[in-house]
């Protein structure tokens, strides 16, 4: 074990990667000469060179694109995105190719690649670039789509992003990124679609992931000295979406509380308490609570902002209605 | 012409003969089963177009790669794509290219460097060239070719594309030939309505790509330029661009029946110039083909049409359980 930022543990996942495995290359706006906007890629260029490292014009449908094909001809592009709000213009790549080439070529023609980059919201950045994807890429079949929540699983999750067969959208969060946790040392993976009870407990389960998931805890700290025991499980992927861990979890605690980031209609909560009444409706003593973001643009006035997306405060509000 | 043409040998000249009739009669077959119901979703053919995919795939080698929009039956069968597997792709078979699953619009062989059809104008563009880096990464001298529309040419695809391509080639890193299938028209848009700059070719001026406009309907001028091309991109792991300028015969898909966005004179104008006619008027001047090598040609064509048909017809479905594979690959 060796205590680490969730930056540094993302950092090193693509040293080891690169080292190990030369069909492993970077690209994105400013990930060399200028070290990465979130300086992930710090340092990269010159280990690596040009070649491996590779600084792209603001063009994202291109390179996102273009890191498609490289990876249909055998190679692992890993693209960073200077946020996932970027990816916007390549979403055509994404959806489109990315995400469909295998089935549509029958199996012939592959794309594992993974892009990666800070999802969320931000601290005041109001309306373009404060928003969440996972729901969005989540949508579509062929895409694998992961969210780690500490720095142990951005390594683990990357390491299996970067040497799966599938095109990976591995969505980091800003706000995460100077986190500090013990990462197991070596050749470690999170296996995708394997959800983590991170805390246990018996009157309520709490399901969430990415930055949600240290709220969920918090309020799950606080809630215990009410003598509340939350259960609280980190998704870790959204596709694949590990409903078995949540619906034992559910079928223990009788209630549950689904926490996300992003917005409430057709959000990724609407799939997950669906699920869960499919599978734990008789189970349940109370209607499952969704804690979602207000279905708004992300505001830029910070009393707003606060109103906008989901703190402590509603996570316990929640928690307390399906107790009641 | 005439230095070109005595370079080129007679024997070559009547394979690509054979070929472009192989590829019309197929294309013409196509055609009659949409219309029977026997096809489905969209069929756009490259009736007319045949010279520009003959010249450039036989300019290029064994190893090479090409990508192709979604009017890509020619490519797939002058590539030497069974014919059966196409047709039976195209009725939806479980024997077809793609088991298939892909259908008209995204025909594909990866054996023979065949990296599909995509049936979203200029949604390749970016794929190609990450694909031609792909090839230098690896230290090869393989080169990858990438057909596309008039149409495409408009779209913020092809500019993104061009640009990286023009970037990443500075370091002999990008070795990729854009081929502009210049058919005059996107589905009923015309170029001088769609395109601020009509010569096409010239866009890739703004790219510091080289680039330059040929004859479309002559499979002769297209290999020339072709070779030569391609041997030079191989040579400077730079991209390059030409402008074929062509003409498609048919609608823009099987469905298109009225065409009233151009007239028949306009369309009869350009058959004249058809280029199995220009090709057949070459061999004939040549003593190379007589009616009887050209009934035995076409017999030939129609005979591997008709197997292909009967073929496809015969195929089963896919099996259900093929509706869930290939979404995924294995877990790492
Ligand atoms: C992004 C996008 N917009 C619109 C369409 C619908 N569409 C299909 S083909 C076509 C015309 C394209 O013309 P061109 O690129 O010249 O190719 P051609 O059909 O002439 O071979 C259009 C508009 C599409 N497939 N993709």
């Amino acid at each position: 074990m060796t205590e680490m930022t969730y930056r540094e543990a993302i950092r090193s996942t693509l040293v080891e990667e690169m080292d190990r495995d030369p069909t492993v290359l970077l690209l994105g706006e400013d990930i060399g000469v200028y070290g990465g906007t979130f300086r992930i890629t710090e340092g990269l260029l010159s280990r690596y060179g040009p070649r491996r490292v590779v600084d792209t014009p603001i063009s994202e449908l291109g390179f996102i694109g273009a890191a498609i094909g490289m990876a249909m001809l055998g190679l692992r592009p890993v693209v960073e995105v200077m946020t996932w709000n970027f990816s916007l213009p390549a979403a055509d790549q994404i959806l489109q190719n990315a995400a469909k080439v295998r089935y549509f070529t029958g199996g012939q023609v592959r794309a594992p690649l993974v892009i990666r980059g800070p999802n969320g919201a931000g601290v005041q950045l109001s309306a373009q670039h404060s928003q969440s994807f996972e729901s969005f890429y989540g949508h579509f079949p062929g895409l694998k789509v992961v969210a780690p929540a500490t720095p142990a699983d951005a390594k683990g999750l990357l390491r299996a992003a970067i040497r799966g067969e599938d095109p990976v959208i591995f969505l980091e969060h800003a706000a995460l990124y100077g986190i500090k946790g013990e990462v197991p040392d070596g050749d470690y993976t999170v296996p995708f679609g394997k959800a983590a009870v991170v805390r246990s407990g018996h009157h309520v389960t709490v399901v969430s992931y990415s930055r949600m998931l240290h709220l969920a805890l918090s309020a799950a700290h606080r809630l215990s000295g009410e003598g509340i025991e939350c259960e609280v499980i980190d998704l870790r992927s959204l596709r694949p979406l590990d409903m078995e861990t949540v619906a034992a979890s559910v079928r223990r605690t009788h209630r549950a509380v689904v926490v996300q980031e992003q917005w409430r209609l057709y959000g990724a909560a609407a799939e997950i308490s669906a699920q869960i009444y499919e599978r734990c409706f008789d189970d349940l003593d109370a209607p499952v609570e969704r804690v979602t973001g207000e279905d708004v643009p992300a505001p830029y006035a910070r009393n707003l902002e606060l109103l906008a997306f989901p703190g402590e405060e509603k996570i316990i509000e929640a928690v307390r209605r399906v107790i009641a | 012409m005439e230095r070109v043409e005595e370079r080129v040998a007679v024997e070559r000249m009547l394979d690509w003969y054979r070929r472009m009739v192989l590829v019309r009669r197929f294309e013409e077959q196509t055609e009659r089963s949409f219309r029977r119901g026997k096809i489905g979703g969209y069929l756009h053919v490259y009736i007319g177009q045949e010279a520009v995919a003959t010249g450039f795939l036989d300019a290029i080698r064994e190893d090479d790669i090409f990508f192709a929009s979604y009017r890509d039956h020619a490519h797939a069968l002058l590539r030497g794509t069974d014919p059966r597997a196409v047709m039976a792709e195209l009725y939806g078979k479980a024997t077809g290219v793609a088991k298939g699953k892909g259908g008209s619009m995204h025909l594909v062989d990866v054996a023979r460097g065949f990296y599909g059809g995509y049936g979203i104008v200029g949604g390749h563009l970016p794929l190609a060239v990450g694909a031609a880096y792909a090839l230098r990464y690896q230290g090869t001298d393989r080169i990858c070719l990438c057909f596309f529309g008039d149409g495409a040419v408009n779209s913020g695809a092809f500019h993104e594309a061009a640009n990286l391509a023009g970037l990443w080639g500075k370091e002999g890193m990008c070795p990729v030939v854009f081929v502009i299938e210049n058919n005059q028209y996107g589905m009923g848009t015309s170029v001088e309505r769609a395109s601020a700059v009509p010569n096409l070719a010239r866009r890739f001026d703004a790219y510091a790509i080289p680039n330059e406009r040929c004859d479309g309907m002559d499979v002769l001028a297209v290999y020339e330029v072709a070779r030569r091309v391609v041997e030079e991109v191989r040579r400077t792991g730079r991209p390059y661009g030409v402008e074929a300028v062509t003409y498609r015969f048919s609608g823009h898909g099987a469905a298109d029946l009225f065409q009233s966005y151009r007239t028949k004179e306009e369309v009869e104008r350009w058959r004249q110039r058809d280029p199995i006619l220009l090709l057949e008027r070459r061999l004939r001047e040549r003593g190379a083909l007589d009616d009887a090598r050209k009934a035995e040609i076409h017999a030939w064509a129609e005979g591997l049409v008709e197997e292909a048909v009967a073929f496809a017809e015969q195929s089963p479905d896919p099996p259900p359980e093929e509706l869930y594979t290939d979404v995924y690959g294995a877990d790492p």
